[in-house]
């Protein structure tokens, strides 16, 4: 389903503007945002329902200051929204490369954004800005597909180091029963053994469907969660892995042992977060809720990104040729801002976006990752998630 | 009560104080909505006065009577006389400003609005905006050419140096330059441009006749992580020979030889070092340490750091008062 096309308005104030010296009608640059919703269960807190315009609501902001640049630049930017099911989303796909546009923003989860990949072969580059999966990022790699959301052995390793720093090494790990919840806990097996962490005690919180959000729902889960977490072995932490947001939202302060909770709950590594105020984060978040009239999701964050990485190689190369644009942002000279206090560079090896990791409170960014204490002989960024010894990605030539 | 009285002695010293008007340190402290002033003779703290919410940019009228302090969640410029530190009013700046240039002539203030990418004219006399110019994405870094012709804006999303034309108030020229530009400096004679790249790294030197870039100083500190090299805040000695530059989370000021351009020395100074001002007589100069509220002091000739002032919570801004 179409949901329109922004950019056009400020691509008509761009026209108006006299003082760029541009002589010719603006170049313009043509992208898409294809978000596909999955009807899965609600969450279990209503303060995480996904809003209408959730992912969109970041593109636009990215339009709006790609256009601002694009000003001074003779160029302007815009992008189709369109949302899908899992069903429909290969017909849409189709639609947007037949209409030949050449940069498509997928917010779906792995098994969709890999089938869009192999669809969209050589035609346009996909920039993922939702799927964690790290196979994605190894064995399943695509060339044609930049990840702009981190990775979960990224988000693992993030958390991982802090939990390191505080001496924290001695972890319960709760996963639930679905595939990312899987994905999720092998992750942070990963990550403890890359860190030096020890798994003590793993148990499985199977998703039965019970009752979560009614009337009398909070009673049972007060008496299951500590029953459920008792007699494990000494740990530190109780780390969760629940991508489907089954259980972990119930664990703090319910634990059987006063413990804290990281993970998919309590301490929550993400790629943004609304309260984020450092590396002149308040302005961007000033910008996005004038525009949403919300606070900022992950989604948006990561479509803006990805949006003002087409937006960055325009201007740097003072083009909007789809190929020279593509080839740019693959090369090493590439390089974007997004208020994490560096530069943000795509990985060669398996086309991960490196970038900091938050680790987040409800409220607050606790801390963000690397540790200092974590070092590197390339970047220190890439003490984070899989590095260029360990990848299990093999590009094949474009076909 | 504490507080009160303290201030008021504050209030008396600096009215006792009337010979050394002159060359008086103003520092804005963005979390805990005051300037404190420092004395440039001894380095005390002669006192903290509120002055609105959220201050970052300061500047100083050329006769040293007007303090102008941009109060960013106020969204306006305040006016305070820096005798006093009493309110003498306000101007309208626009959403969020950040930073300012004064024209050289005292009048009119240029400020950058960040999250309204224009640029805002305002007569400092009149207290009327005159113009609004539309600029790139989150303008931030203000300087104006020493024949107050051109003002420069840097944006920080955009990446570029916007040359505005200060009779016309239109864009000129755009510059790109590396990720993040924070601020912008001219050297005193008019022929170089400084432009800092907090996410870059670099400094730009730009001609800014013919408008390009003549050069990028890049800098590197054993011990410190590349990423942590964020410059910020520039300031150029009136003879042109040392450019001073703040490098944000690394902890230190960049010597710079301003005749060929090489970083010469770096000097240890507070955490996350921000802004940068010389007393008049540009023996000394004052950097605003964010993350550990201090500000450095440092012997310009000897490019020694000699003391460090406690100020109040994430100074940001710093200007002194003219001779």
């Amino acid at each position: 389903m179409l949901k329109g096309i922004i950019g056009l308005l400020a691509g008509a104030a761009a026209l108006a503007q006299p003082a760029a010296a541009q002589t010719q009608d603006p170049v313009l640059i043509r992208t898409a945002v294809l978000r596909v919703d999955d009807p899965g269960l609600p969450p279990i807190s209503r303060l995480d329902l996904p809003p209408d315009d959730l992912g969109f609501a970041g593109a636009r902001l990215a339009i709006e200051d790609n256009d601002t640049t694009g000003r001074f630049m003779g160029q302007d930017f815009e992008a189709t929204e369109v949302t899908a099911s899992p069903e429909t989303a290969g017909a849409e796909m189709a639609k947007l490369l037949e209409d030949g546009i050449e940069f498509v923003v997928v917010l779906a989860d792995d098994a969709v954004t890999l089938e869009l990949a192999d669809q969209v072969g050589d035609q346009a580059m996909l920039l993922n800005a939702r799927a964690r999966g790290d196979n994605l990022r190894g064995e399943d790699c695509r060339f044609n597909t930049i990840h702009v959301a981190p990775s979960r052995a990224m988000l693992a390793d993030g958390l991982t180091q802090f939990l390191m720093w505080k001496n924290w090494p001695r972890w319960f790990l709760i996963h639930g029963s679905h595939p990312d919840d899987q994905a999720m806990a092998e992750a942070y097996r990963r990550s403890a053994e890359k860190f030096g962490a020890q798994i003590v005690e793993e148990r499985e919180y199977e998703d039965t469907g019970g009752a979560r959000r009614t009337d009398s729902g909070h009673v049972q889960v007060q008496a299951q969660v500590p029953v459920f977490t008792q007699r494990a072995a000494e740990h530190d932490v109780v780390m969760t892995a629940d991508e489907a947001d089954v259980f972990a939202a119930y664990m703090p302060y319910l634990t059987w042992d006063p413990r804290p909770v990281a993970g998919s709950a309590g301490l929550v590594p993400r790629s943004w977060h609304p309260a984020m105020e450092a590396w002149g984060g308040t302005q961007f978040q000033n910008r996005f809720e004038s525009l949403a009239n919300r606070p900022i999701r992950e989604d948006d964050y990561q479509a803006w990104l990805a949006l003002r990485i087409v937006g960055e190689a325009a201007t740097r190369k003072q083009s909007g040729d789809p190929e020279v644009l593509k080839e740019f942002i693959l090369s090493p000279e590439f390089d974007v801002a997004g208020f994490k206090g560096q530069a943000l560079t795509v990985r060669d090896w398996d086309h991960q976006v490196r970038q900091p990791i938050l680790l987040t409170t409800g409220v607050l960014t606790t801390s963000v990752s690397p540790q200092d204490q974590y070092l590197h002989q390339t970047s220190q960024l890439d003490t984070l998630g899989v590095d260029r010894p360990e990848t299990q990605c093999q590009f094949q030539e474009a076909s | 009560m504490k507080h009160l009285l303290s201030a008021t002695t504050g209030l008396a010293l600096l009215i006792s104080a009337d010979a050394a008007l002159a060359n008086r340190v103003f520092v804005t402290n963005e979390r805990s909505n005051d300037v404190t002033v420092i004395d440039g003779e001894t380095f005390e703290v002669i006192g903290t006065y509120p002055v609105g919410n959220r201050p970052r940019g300061i500047t100083i009228s050329p006769d040293g009577t007007e303090l102008y302090v941009c109060a960013s969640d106020d969204n306006l410029v305040r006016v305070f006389d820096p005798n006093t530190m009493e309110e003498l009013h306000t101007l309208p700046s626009g959403p969020d400003p950040e930073l300012f240039v004064l024209h050289p002539s005292g009048n009119p203030l240029f400020i950058a609005n960040e999250d309204d990418n224009i640029v805002t004219v305002v007569d400092t006399e009149t207290h009327q905006v005159l113009a609004e110019v539309p600029v790139g994405v989150e303008p931030e870094g203000m300087g104006v050419s020493p024949d107050g012709a051109v003002v420069i804006n840097t944006s920080e999303t955009t990446n570029m140096a916007h040359f505005i034309d200060t009779e016309t108030f239109e864009i000129t020229a755009n510059v790109l330059v590396d990720s993040r530009p924070r601020f912008a400096q001219y050297t005193a004679d008019g022929s170089k441009l400084y432009v800092t790249s907090e996410i870059g790294g670099t400094v730009s030197v730009i001609d800014p006749a013919t408008q390009q870039i003549t050069k990028k100083i890049s800098f590197e500190i054993p011990g410190v992580l590349p990423e942590a090299i964020q410059p910020v805040g520039a300031r150029v000695t009136s003879d042109g020979t040392k450019l001073f530059v703040a490098l944000g989370p690394a902890n230190r000021v960049a010597v710079v030889d301003a005749r060929t351009d090489e970083v010469t020395d770096y000097l240890l100074v507070g955490q996350r070092v921000w802004q940068l001002a010389f007393s008049p007589d540009e023996k000394w100069l004052y950097t605003t340490n964010g993350n550990s509220n201090d500000v450095s002091i440092i012997d310009v000739e000897a490019n020694e750091v000699v003391r460090s002032v406690q100020v109040g919570q994430q100074p940001w801004g710093v200007v002194v008062a003219p001779d």
